[in-house]
């Protein structure tokens, strides 16, 4: 089949603002984007640019706003799409080019929440325990890659750069709730603040973005619980 | 610019994060330059877990671990890296679970482990639970824990930066020059001690299950400067990859149960591997699977293809325990395996070859084993040799996490006694001119058919079976491909995020481990492990127990040394399962 590929483009070096550039792919319904966007690269434009690495949906790499949705390029086939596609850089991080954005911001909130088992007690010999209860209680946020499909696609985060955004916060539910860690009030301090979890509004775009199926609104929820509970 | 850090880690994989966390806790100034961004790395594919003999859910010993590697590497494995890691993997697990990896759970709290093809009890009499895992994406469990390590220690990173090369002068390994993707600027890079950790080269391959982004880019440089590649002929595909795409589908699938089958709905492996069937080692299942297609037996309206069945496995057993290739199949090809078996095929995998190491990580450049001062390396970039001819599964996340934490160890000690070298912008000649003759080419040749042309070919003439004449065949076209890659043009003339310009420097350090890979297995005249010569079946210990070195003399010859193979324990016997 003919797909008509549209991309928004951008080039800091020749153009002021981005512009919007259509090409004609010949392609199969089981291509992924990611293949459509190989296609003009390798036999149309090769200047055109954009991350990838896995190519399967775990790398994280290739979130992109595709028929106006965050998704993962190499995650979203064309059969699911139709024949006019249009793909975007993700929106509220700056574009250096193309569909590349400065992921900067989005690893400085990920760092900001203390994203590593805070534990100062001295291990045991052998491995902590944990039941399979306690390692399923936090199990949805292990899955989270990092691709920013979440934060950007949220309307908080685009008109407050400030706000950490429902990834930082997915990671630090994965410790919170981790009964291995001690370091929640220190994660606390920072989710309860001024960028923190109360500039949630619960629109669950973040929800219907991920790719990995993580349910990130519930876990803000729960961490907005924990954080009150806490104080009482 | 011009950076320096005592100790400079290339690579952000499993074996790089862990290098670069052990050598800051001897107390190094350390820096990561990864061509990624640390949590893209592919060790975050790795799905079915890491081996070790932690004895959780039945009985098991390091010695049998060390036993299934040994046999499973076809005797080509070198004993005493055997031991230490048989040895090591067990604490490297524990560590990791005190890091706070996320390992699933027995029902008396400590880490689950499952079966994995060739990890067997007393000596290969039955399969073993010796995977320690977290669902089906233990590696990136993995990599985004030693990630959070590295955020915690406050490790120095520069992502998205290509190495484009290593400065060795008078057999001293001085420093880096990296190309920064962003404004297309050559840095220099001072190091005492460099350790690279930079993965794989699965995209010399059609059908692989590597990232876009493996394409062996130090392997090649070091080679491209005399240093030798060892058992570059051993290459690992693995069998269960989603037929066609090659999305890998992990052998923790039949460790659960899963089972192979063909066209007539035959459990196939049951006359391969009377044994241990669907559980043997990835060289021998992905032979059989080949051989089943070759006579006729094989699936779909091409017959191109077997079956990978889990339909008989409680659906919560694939739902809980392997829910990311669930996804993958109902994904990629609208197939569930909930209800109907799965289309797989061999797929590129797993380079057991690569820069020749001692124990503790560093580069040997020969037969002796004479050190590069400086210069580590560890993981799938590197060959100590602990999977000899063949790797079995899980082995390459311990892998990572024993030899990188060697490494990361040696370097920042040796770092501790050495000097900073004076580097100087000369040092980024020889990278900016590669650099600028691709930009300023107006050739007629481009990169995308040339890799396709590379890629195809080394599927048909050197991937699971070979024969001296497709070998052959292979070096003639490699040389004519080399050739026509002085040609290359691109499109994209400019510094910021050219990416297309990374592609065509990719493409030639793909064409030089392909050229190190098919000259040896062209030069090896018998079959071990992932090494099968049609016209060469049989092993010959008499004269192919050894390591081979390859040298690059100029494009198209090689010439080879060897390199002892350091037995032990376990004295080398015909591999039956």
């Amino acid at each position: 089949m003919q797909v008509t590929l549209k991309v928004l483009r951008f080039d800091p070096a020749k153009d002021k603002k981005p512009r919007w550039e259509t090409y004609q792919v010949e392609a199969e319904p089981w291509d992924r984007v990611l293949d459509l966007l190989h296609k003009v690269k390798w036999y149309q434009d090769g200047s055109l640019a954009f991350r990838r690495s896995c190519g399967h949906g775990i790398c994280g790499s290739d979130a992109m706003l595709i028929n106006g949705k965050n998704r993962l390029a190499c995650k979203t086939l064309v059969r699911d799409l139709g024949n006019v596609i249009t793909v975007e850089p993700i929106r509220g991080l700056p574009v250096e080019k193309d569909l590349i954005v400065d992921m900067e911001p989005f690893f400085a909130a990920y760092r900001a929440v203390k994203p590593y088992l805070i534990n100062d007690e001295p291990p045991p010999q052998r491995e902590r325990l944990q039941s399979p209860e306690e390692r399923e209680r936090f199990d949805q946020g292990t899955k989270c890659i990092l691709c920013a499909s979440c934060t950007t696609s949220c309307p908080v985060f685009w008109v407050n750069g400030t706000y950490i955004g429902p990834a930082a916060i997915v990671q630090a539910h994965r410790f919170i709730f981790d009964s291995r860690d001690r370091g929640k009030r220190e994660r606390f301090q920072v989710l309860g603040s001024g960028g923190g979890v109360w500039r949630c509004r619960t629109a669950y775009n973040c929800t219907e973005a991920c790719p990995r199926d993580i349910p990130v609104t519930q876990l803000i929820e729960e961490v907005k619980r924990a954080i009150l509970m806490d104080r009482f | 610019m011009a950076h320096r850090h005592e100790v400079i880690v290339v690579g952000a994989g499993g074996a790089g994060l862990t290098a670069a966390l052990y050598a800051a806790k001897e107390g190094a100034d350390v820096a990561v330059v990864s061509k990624l961004y640390p949590t893209r790395s592919h060790t975050g594919a790795a799905q079915g877990g890491i081996g070790a003999a932690l004895g959780n859910v039945e009985e098991d010993h390091w010695e049998w671990h060390m036993f299934d590697t040994v046999k499973g590497g076809d005797y080509l494995t070198d004993q005493d890296a055997a031991e230490v890691f048989a040895k090591e993997v067990i604490e490297a697990v524990i560590e990791l679970e005190h890091m706070g990896l996320p390992f699933d759970r027995l029902p008396n709290g400590k880490i689950a482990q499952r079966r994995f093809g060739g990890h067997t009890k007393e000596w290969g009499k039955a399969p073993v639970h010796r995977a320690a895992h977290a669902a089906d994406r233990t590696g990136h469990m993995i990599l985004q824990t030693l990630y959070q390590q590295c955020v915690k220690h406050n490790i120095t990173f520069y992502n998205e930066f290509h190495v484009t090369d290593v400065i060795i002068e008078d057999g001293v390994a001085k420093g880096l020059v990296a190309l920064e993707l962003a404004t297309g600027e050559l840095h220099l890079f001072e190091a005492k001690a460099i350790v690279i950790a930079s993965g794989g080269f699965g995209r010399i391959y059609k059908v692989t299950s590597n990232a876009y982004t493996l394409t062996g880019d130090l392997q090649a440089i070091l080679y491209r400067k005399g240093l030798p590649l060892e058992d570059m002929e051993f290459y690992q595909f693995h069998p269960t990859g989603l037929y066609p795409l090659g999305i890998l589908l992990t052998e923790g699938a039949r460790g659960e149960g899963g089972i192979l089958r063909n066209a007539l709905g035959e459990r196939f492996m049951e006359r391969y591997a009377p044994t241990i069937k669907d559980l043997a080692p990835r060289d021998l299942v992905s032979r059989a699977m080949y051989l089943e297609v070759r006579e006729g037996r094989g699936c779909g309206p091409k017959k191109d293809h077997v079956l990978l069945d889990l339909t008989h496995l409680p659906p919560e057993v694939i739902e809980k325990k392997l829910p990311d290739i669930t996804e993958f199949s109902r994904i990629y090809l609208g197939v569930d395996p909930l209800k109907e078996p799965v289309p797989v095929m061999p797929t590129a995998h797993y380079a057991m070859g690569g820069i020749p190491t001692t124990l503790w990580g560093q580069v040997i450049k020969d037969e002796k084993n004479t050190v590069v001062p400086g210069l580590y390396a560890a993981g799938e970039a590197a060959c100590v040799s602990l999977h000899g001819a063949n790797r079995l599964g899980t082995n390459s996340l311990g892998d990572l996490v024993v030899f990188g934490r060697r490494a990361g160890i040696h370097a920042a000690r040796f770092a501790r006694d050495a000097d900073y070298h004076e580097l100087t912008e000369e040092h980024l000649g020889e990278s900016r001119e590669r650099i600028e003759r691709i930009k300023n080419s107006t050739g007629k040749e481009k990169v995308a058919a040339l890799r396709a042309e590379l890629q195809q070919s080394m599927m048909d003439n050197a991937s699971v079976f070979r024969t001296g004449e497709l070998l052959q065949k292979q070096v003639e076209i490699l040389k004519e491909l080399m050739d026509r890659y002085k040609r290359i043009s691109i499109d994209d003339k400019g510094d910021a995020y050219n990416t297309e310009l990374v592609e065509a420097l990719e493409l030639g350090y793909l064409l030089e481990v392909s050229e190190a890979l098919v000259h040896s297995a062209l030069n090896r005249t018998e079959s071990r492990g992932a090494h099968a010569r049609e016209d060469y079946p049989e092993r010959d210990d008499e004269n192919w127990l050894k390591h081979t070195l390859a040298y690059k003399v100029e494009d198209g010859k090689v010439c080879f040394r060897y390199k002892p193979v350091v037995l032990g324990r376990f004295e080398p016997k015909p591999r039956t399962y």
